[in-house]
């Protein structure tokens, strides 16, 4: 393979760092909820390179399936919850999820 | 053995090469060539069966259908309406969201056209042939809901959301039950590999898939209902219902954009119906006993390149009749079916097309292991010969790691 | 050479693709942007000759995860809550954050010299592909616990190796009870929301 482990980790961490600072700075819950998603493929893209060009073997492609079907699992739950807020609150900006402040 | 779309690329790039191009550029245009061929097959059957769509719904309905264009049958007609389509305006509505609006018919296009690469369309004629090929088309076609939910949003309308929503709900529920029919044929063949499932069907009519065992007769039906679901077409076609919807997802699209959204509905039925055929319907070959015999000799050996495509050819015409019979039988299908309202649908999948499907899919696992106690492997006999399935051949069960490399090679071990 | 500029396609879509949920401020388009970016790392797979995790990644996160969460944002995504700005002092933080996290994860990789770290423990395995040229084999015998990609001996150290079956079922159940408590979670309960707001703690 011409293209290195360095080149498909940087992507990775694009992916995470973006995830990341989706989550710390959106307001929407589905945009936080964009960024879990995106810190997961971070991390998936990492296992693969390394079972590509390492001696990881299978483990990693194994692992990073896993990793989907729980993101999957996830998300439903999250998705679920972030419903919630917005049938009892009328809106879904998390920023006035604040009842339990001070 | 097999000749691939992609060995004729490589030839072409080869040859391109001898005229002195770069190889970067060789490489390039063989892939443009083979793409324009694969694009053009992709514009065929929605040719061919808008045509027969608007022939045989005359008939359903006493009358004759496009008789003026193109001669006493309307041949062109298709034509003819393409060209309408293409010098009519091209409108956006102001409420659209216009980069989204203009980008959802290319997202459906591009999942419907892509998965008819992965399509044998006769042994060897296949434009990529993977080992996991059917998994693969399955994920590519899931696609498409994407294209339909970002049409239904970015019309700017209330008709279209709801349809597009109704639609993107029914398309992702069937394909459950689409996805647990599709797994008893590649139980039965061990592959997932389309070209492997549809050449190990060669022979007499028993053996192909749907006749292996009464699961496998049942699914065949079963996957038929759930693929009409999924290409949206009738009795499932809320998206069109223009009785309620005006036009579902469709409503604000007009001129190419909305003939996009037909090409690949009937590109996607061509492919699903295609798939029926491989997985149940013996794909390419004939089911008579000695002319498929008579045509395998020259398939699966490669002495004469003439010989062999001549009998590959052969197959192809079988496959694409097999695969347009089914296409029509939807067709007759939508015209004499009343549409089902979005419950009904919903439960049809849910409450009966699932269980029904996962019953059958216990039933095919079990077939071969009830069959065994009686000392045969299908019901008419031991296929034989090297292109029967693994799982229905009599002697010891080949190991599957022996199939792998064995790892030998770095020092000198045994491998598993 | 080809796999060169089809990693860099697919790397600047999916990276960009990234940024541009972090940039854009309208809810859809942020989906969609994702969308391209989930589909560009399943390209990626495919580069790194992972091609069940590829598809599984097209039929599962694309086709499914995604189409939930877009499901979310049309539910949610009404009127006023489309298009919510964060102030600038905020996007100023979050974009300098976000660049100082880079650049520490940046300089770990390249730094680190991964050849000769992954040389020097265990050989490194040439390719987890059969002949036919995918991995849905050697990942089924993973499942039941045989190496069959990598060498005999490689492993023996740990004693006797288990396969992947019972995280398989156990991810099976968790699938069921968590899509089970999710539907009831979601389920529309519009009459007591009245009720709710008047008695709200």
């Amino acid at each position: 393979m011409d293209t290195s482990l360095t080149n498909y980790l940087l992507i990775g961490a694009v992916m995470f760092v973006s995830g990341v600072v989706c989550m710390a700075t959106k307001r929407n819950g589905i945009a936080v909820l964009m960024g879990v998603e995106l810190v997961l493929n971070g991390a998936n893209i990492n296992f693969v390179a390394f079972s590509r060009h390492t001696s990881l073997g299978l483990d990693g492609q194994v692992v990073s399936l896993f990793v989907i079907v729980l993101a999957a699992a996830e998300a439903a739950v999250a998705l679920a919850i972030a419903l919630n807020f917005y049938n009892n609150y009328q809106t879904i900006d998390i920023d006035r999820g604040d009842k339990l402040q001070g | 053995m097999t000749h691939t779309l992609a060995d004729t690329a490589t030839t072409i790039q080869s040859t391109l090469q001898g005229w002195n191009l770069s190889e970067g550029w060789a490489m390039f245009l063989a892939a443009v060539i083979h793409v324009a061929l694969v694009a053009g097959f992709f514009g065929l059957p929605a040719g061919i069966f808008i045509w027969a769509e608007r022939k045989i719904s005359g008939r359903i309905q006493d009358r004759l259908g496009p008789t003026r264009v193109g001669g006493k049958f309307g041949w062109l007609q298709a034509i003819a309406d393409g060209g309408k389509l293409i010098q009519k305006e091209d409108l956006v509505p102001e409420a659209a969201d216009g980069p989204l609006f203009r980008v959802a018919p290319y997202v459906v296009v591009v999942s419907s056209l892509a998965a008819l690469m992965f399509l044998p369309f006769s042994d060897g004629w296949i434009a990529v042939s993977l080992d996991i090929g059917l998994y693969l088309m399955l994920a590519v076609m899931s696609l498409e809901v994407i294209g339909v939910i970002l049409a239904g949003y970015a019309s700017g309308s209330k008709w279209a959301l709801f349809g597009g929503m109704r639609e993107a709900a029914q398309m992702v529920s069937y394909e459950i039950p689409m996805s647990i029919c599709v797994v008893i044929p590649i139980i039965t063949a061990g592959s997932l590999n389309l070209n492997e499932i549809g050449g190990l069907q060669s022979g007499h009519l028993g053996n192909w898939i749907i006749f292996h065992d009464p699961f496998s007769f049942l699914a065949f039906f079963v996957y038929f209902v759930c693929a009409t679901a999924s290409c949206k077409r009738a009795p499932f076609d809320l998206a069109e219902a223009e009785s309620e919807l005006v036009a579902g997802f469709l409503t604000e699209y007009s001129g190419f954009r909305w003939s996009f959204f037909f090409l690949a509905e009937y590109a996607s039925m061509f492919a699903v119906c295609g798939i029926a055929v491989l997985l149940f319907l013996g794909g390419w070959h004939t089911g008579i006993p000695g002319l498929d015999g008579i045509l395998d000799g020259p398939r699966y050996s490669s002495d004469s390149f003439v010989w062999t495509w001549l009998a590959n050819a052969l197959g192809f015409g079988v496959f694409f009749g097999k695969a347009s019979a089914l296409v029509c039988v939807q067709i007759w299908i939508r015209w004499t079916l009343p549409r089902l309202r979005i419950d009904q649908v919903m439960m049809t999948c849910l409450k009966y097309l699932v269980p029904i499907s996962c019953v059958l899919f216990l039933g095919a696992v079990i077939w071969p292991l009830a069959l065994s106690y009686t000392g045969k492997t299908t019901i008419w006999g031991t296929p034989t010969g090297e292109r029967a399935a693994p799982t229905m051949r009599l002697e010891s069960t080949p190991n599957p790691a022996d199939r792998l490399p064995t790892a030998s090679t770095s020092n000198g071990e045994t491998g598993p | 050479m080809n796999d060169q500029a089809l990693f860099w396609i697919f790397a600047i879509l999916a990276g960009g693709g990234a940024i541009g949920v972090v940039i854009l401020q309208d809810i859809v388009r942020m989906a969609f942007s994702l969308i391209i970016s989930l589909g560009s790392t399943a390209g990626l797979f495919f580069l790194l000759d992972a091609d069940f995790v590829a598809a599984t990644q097209l039929l599962v996160y694309v086709g499914g995860t995604l189409v939930l969460l877009i499901f979310g944002v049309m539910l949610t995504a009404s009127g006023p809550f489309r298009r919510i700005q964060m102030s600038s002092g905020e996007t100023f933080v979050g974009a300098a954050v976000g660049l100082l996290f880079f650049s520490v994860i940046a300089f770990t990789v390249i730094d680190v010299e991964w050849e000769k770290l992954a040389a020097s423990h265990r050989p490194v395995v040439d390719a987890a592909t059969d002949e036919t040229g995918s991995t849905s084999r050697a990942i089924g015998l993973r499942l039941v616990g045989i190496p069959a990609d990598t060498e005999v001996g490689v492993h023996s150290n740990s004693g006797e190796k288990t396969g992947y079956l019972l995280p398989f079922e156990i991810v099976s159940v968790h699938l069921l009870v968590v899509l089970v408590g999710a539907a009831y979670l979601a389920r529309a309960k519009r009459h007591e929301t009245s009720e709710a707001t008047g008695g709200d703690a």
